[in-house]
């Protein structure tokens, strides 16, 4: 039998900015998929080598383990303000923050509206998942009215617990935001779409537009105590309820931005 | 040899300027010198008052409870330093402004109508000038010379127009003589 | 260069920027805030940041993303806006970047006033932020000398990759004094190897002060502790003033230390032998001399802005060998030089002990006035 040489085409590898090891996320977390988009993303734009990235606390503590990327870790809550010390020393790099929930919108949320209203030329990942992931799944600012947690163990009462923070709807308010947007990472759809809004953050932030930011509505099966497929509805059922996806604040600049 | 002047009075009455130009003289008479404005223990409401301590050697504390000399710009300021001056030392009133007779017997004592003296070279504002000469024409701290050179070379370039009506303000106010009681 | 009639808050910060500073971040709060707002002025001026933050916790943060960089950056900020910083000081430390701030301390504790104090000594010197780290602890007494601490507050922090803190009290940041300000120093051109910059397609470097594995956070900690044996050993600095003959000797530092200079002039008018040890390391502590003096006097008469936190630390040093007096005004009152003397002619008249507690034995003294 004569091997004959079948042409392969690649049509699916690693991203150069993604490290080959295997992260410490649970089965059926985002993280894994938010990563990636930000690895295709820095590698497409050619930005790899001149980027810095800020990792913050929570189960994304250690995202600086999976990008090929000059990288630091900030003080819970704080990302924002250390990106806003390395970007303005060092102008002319790409400088993202990668931050949870209750990262940026409790602990942080006077770094990151600082941030955004000062309109630093910064590029944020905010991953909203409803809950206090690293710590064991406890109530968020995000976690939905009823959701039960390990610390709201009769559901959410927004009469004693109050509400669920609309981060990206905050932001966009301010005059210093240029992009923000809200995605999903739910299905392929939006997972293409949260990519296309993460070039669009990281090309606002190389042309001096502005603050940006990428909202990801993501999933925690581990802590919802769901598997990934359930997860994966609850986020289609009841989160994009709460958190409609839209571009909230594309400044005229942005709107003309060809992506 | 060191000389400790406070000088207090309402704030607007150029209380830290007169102070400050004191201390630039004495740092271009090539003296040690220290200037702090009314500040933690010394701050009452409404008044405002700076220490100026002057001085041939490094100067040690820049708070002094007994100062040497004192510029009395309106009542309370009389009130409340008149029997903290050192005994031998020069207590300057502004009489324009104080009801009273100063108690003290053993301290040199100069009341000058500042706010009088001003009006009348034309500038209300100079009253500190007038209360700073007296100050130099009956103490031996520095002389009027080194302050006229502060003054020249201190004066804040948006105020360089009242160069001449300070200058006067001075010397009027170096003019008056303890002894004397009146313009000499 | 002449020397200018200056404020040393104003004196620190044109003296940091001429030391290279390329970027700081701040907060306002008395009685600091003039450092800052002089900075807000010349920093853009030669086209480097300045960025007044939404908080000190974002201060500090920005200053450690900035030093993370390997620039020359710091910040300021008064007792209460400190603690703030407390959490960023021990991440800046356990990621071992240098960065240099600035504590001009007012009285405390909680808001307190905006009067002169040296409360912070604590905080600053023992700590503040969790976990085992030192400072570098600068504490002038003048104008001249804080602008001189300035420029060796970065040299330090650079040396050491440590923090350095230049803590003035609030009349020192106040006070004018002539000053005479070091020329414009060129920006640094070198990058430490360390610093993150975007990987250009080298290895890339991760600067953290995470480490999940107890024996290997055991060896970081090990090293920071080491380095600080060598800083101990390399950088103390103090003055003496009249040492020599001294029957007695006063330790304060800063401006507890120039008042009680005053008070040990007018002690020697009086023929009493008594000297001054102005501390200018507080971290590192000067121990030798303190160990060496305690072998030739009678005693001391440690002088604080504060309740006696200097004076644990000499103490521990004297070991009651000799006795040890304490005198201090708290809360933002500052002692005159008179009331400084009172307590050296108290000493002198004996008579002393080494038994008990130096501080109670002041409190006692203070119930007439204070209880």
């Amino acid at each position: 039998m004569v091997m004959t040489e079948i042409p392969t085409k690649v049509i699916y590898e690693r991203p150069e900015a993604f490290d080959p090891r295997v992260t410490h996320y649970c089965p059926g977390c985002t993280h894994g998929v938010a990563h990636r988009l930000v690895a295709e993303v820095l590698g497409e734009m050619g930005e790899i080598g001149n980027t810095i990235g800020v990792a913050s606390v929570g189960c994304s503590v250690f995202s600086y383990n999976y990008f090929n990327i000059d990288f630091v870790e900030a003080a819970h809550g704080r990302a924002p303000a250390m990106a806003t010390g390395i970007k303005r020393v060092l102008p002319e790099r790409m400088v993202f923050t990668y931050q949870g929930d209750g990262d940026l919108a409790s602990i942080g949320m006077g770094e990151i509206v600082g941030a955004a209203s000062r309109g630093e030329l910064l590029t944020v990942i905010f991953i909203n998942n409803a809950t206090y992931g690293m710590t064991g799944g406890q109530m968020a600012p995000t976690t939905l009215p009823g959701q039960v947690t390990s610390s709201s163990p009769t559901g959410r009462d927004v009469s004693r617990q109050g509400h669920p923070i609309q981060t990206a709807e905050l932001l966009s308010t301010l005059a210093g935001s240029a992009y923000v947007v809200r995605r999903s990472l739910h299905n392929a759809r939006e997972v293409r779409r949260a990519k296309k809004a993460i070039r669009t953050a990281f090309e606002v932030q190389k042309h001096g537009l502005g603050f940006s930011l990428v909202e990801l509505l993501s999933t925690c099966p581990t802590n919802w105590g769901m598997s990934p497929v359930e997860a994966r509805d609850w986020v289609e059922e009841r989160m994009l309820t709460y958190y409609p996806l839209g571009d909230y604040k594309v400044s005229p600049s942005v709107a003309e931005l060809k992506v | 040899m060191q000389q400790e002047v406070i000088i207090a009075g309402f704030g607007g009455q150029g209380v830290l300027f007169a102070g400050q130009l004191l201390a630039y003289a004495g740092m271009d008479a090539g003296k040690e010198v220290t200037w702090i404005p009314s500040y933690g223990p010394e701050m009452r409401g409404g008044t405002a008052n700076c220490t100026v301590v002057i001085s041939d050697e490094e100067i040690g504390s820049p708070f002094v409870q007994n100062p040497t000399a004192v510029l009395a710009m309106n009542l309370p300021s009389l009130d409340k330093y008149e029997t903290l001056v050192k005994k031998g030392g020069v207590l300057v009133v502004n009489a324009s402004m104080v009801n009273r007779t100063v108690n003290r017997e053993d301290i040199t004592v100069v009341n000058i109508p500042a706010n009088d003296i001003a009006e009348s070279i034309g500038s209300k504002r100079a009253v500190n000038m007038v209360m700073l000469g007296a100050l130099l024409g009956n103490a031996d701290i520095l002389s009027l010379e080194d302050l006229e050179k502060a003054l020249e070379g201190h004066l804040p370039e948006r105020h360089k127009k009242l160069l001449p009506a300070n200058l006067e303000a001075l010397h009027q106010g170096a003019a008056y003589k303890v002894d004397e009681g009146v313009m000499s | 260069m002449a020397k200018e009639l200056i404020k040393g808050n104003t004196a620190v910060a044109e003296a940091a920027l001429r030391a290279g500073l390329e970027a700081y971040f701040g907060y306002p709060i008395t009685p600091q805030t003039e450092l800052l707002e002089h900075l807000s002025g010349r920093m853009p001026e030669l086209g480097r940041p300045f960025v007044q933050a939404e908080s000190e916790l974002g201060a500090i943060n920005m200053v450690y993303g900035a030093a993370c960089t390997g620039k020359r950056v710091m910040t300021s900020s008064s007792s209460p806006g400190v603690s703030l910083m407390m959490e960023g000081l021990s991440y800046i430390a356990g990621t071992e970047v240098p960065a240099v701030f600035v504590d001009v301390v007012r009285g405390g504790p909680g808001l307190g006033n905006i009067a002169p104090a040296q409360g912070d000594y604590n905080q600053i010197v023992h700590g503040g932020g969790h976990g085992d780290y030192h400072v570098i602890v600068l504490a002038p007494a003048s104008v001249q000398e804080a602008v001189d601490l300035t420029g060796l507050a970065f040299d330090l922090a650079e040396e050491y990759r440590a923090i350095v803190c230049i803590m003035l009290d609030g009349s020192l940041g106040q006070m004018m004094e002539p000053a005479e300000i070091p020329p414009m120093q060129p920006l640094k051109t070198e990058i430490p190897d360390w610093a993150v910059r975007g990987t250009n397609g080298g290895e890339k470097r991760v600067l953290t002060s995470i480490n999940l594995d107890p024996p290997a956070q055991e060896k970081m900690n090990y090293r920071l502790m080491t380095r600080w044996q060598t800083i101990e050993a390399n950088e103390v600095r103090y003055k003496g003033y009249y040492l020599d003959d001294a029957d007695f000797v006063v330790v304060g530092f800063g401006t507890a230390g120039r008042i009680s200079l005053s008070a040990v002039r007018a002690a020697r008018e009086k023929g009493i032998k008594v000297g001054l040890l102005r501390p200018i390391t507080l971290a590192p502590f000067p121990k030798e001399i303190l160990d060496e003096l305690t072998g030739k006097v009678e005693g001391f008469l440690v002088v604080e802005m504060n309740a006696g936190q200097m004076l644990e630390d000499v103490r521990l040093e004297v070991r009651g060998r000799v006795p040890v007096e304490f005198f201090g005004r708290m809360g933002g009152v500052v002692p005159f030089p008179d009331e400084v003397l009172a307590e050296i002619e108290r000493l002198v008249e004996g008579p002393l002990t080494t038994d008990g507690h130096p501080r109670d034995r002041w409190l006692a003294r203070m119930a007439d006035t204070l209880g």
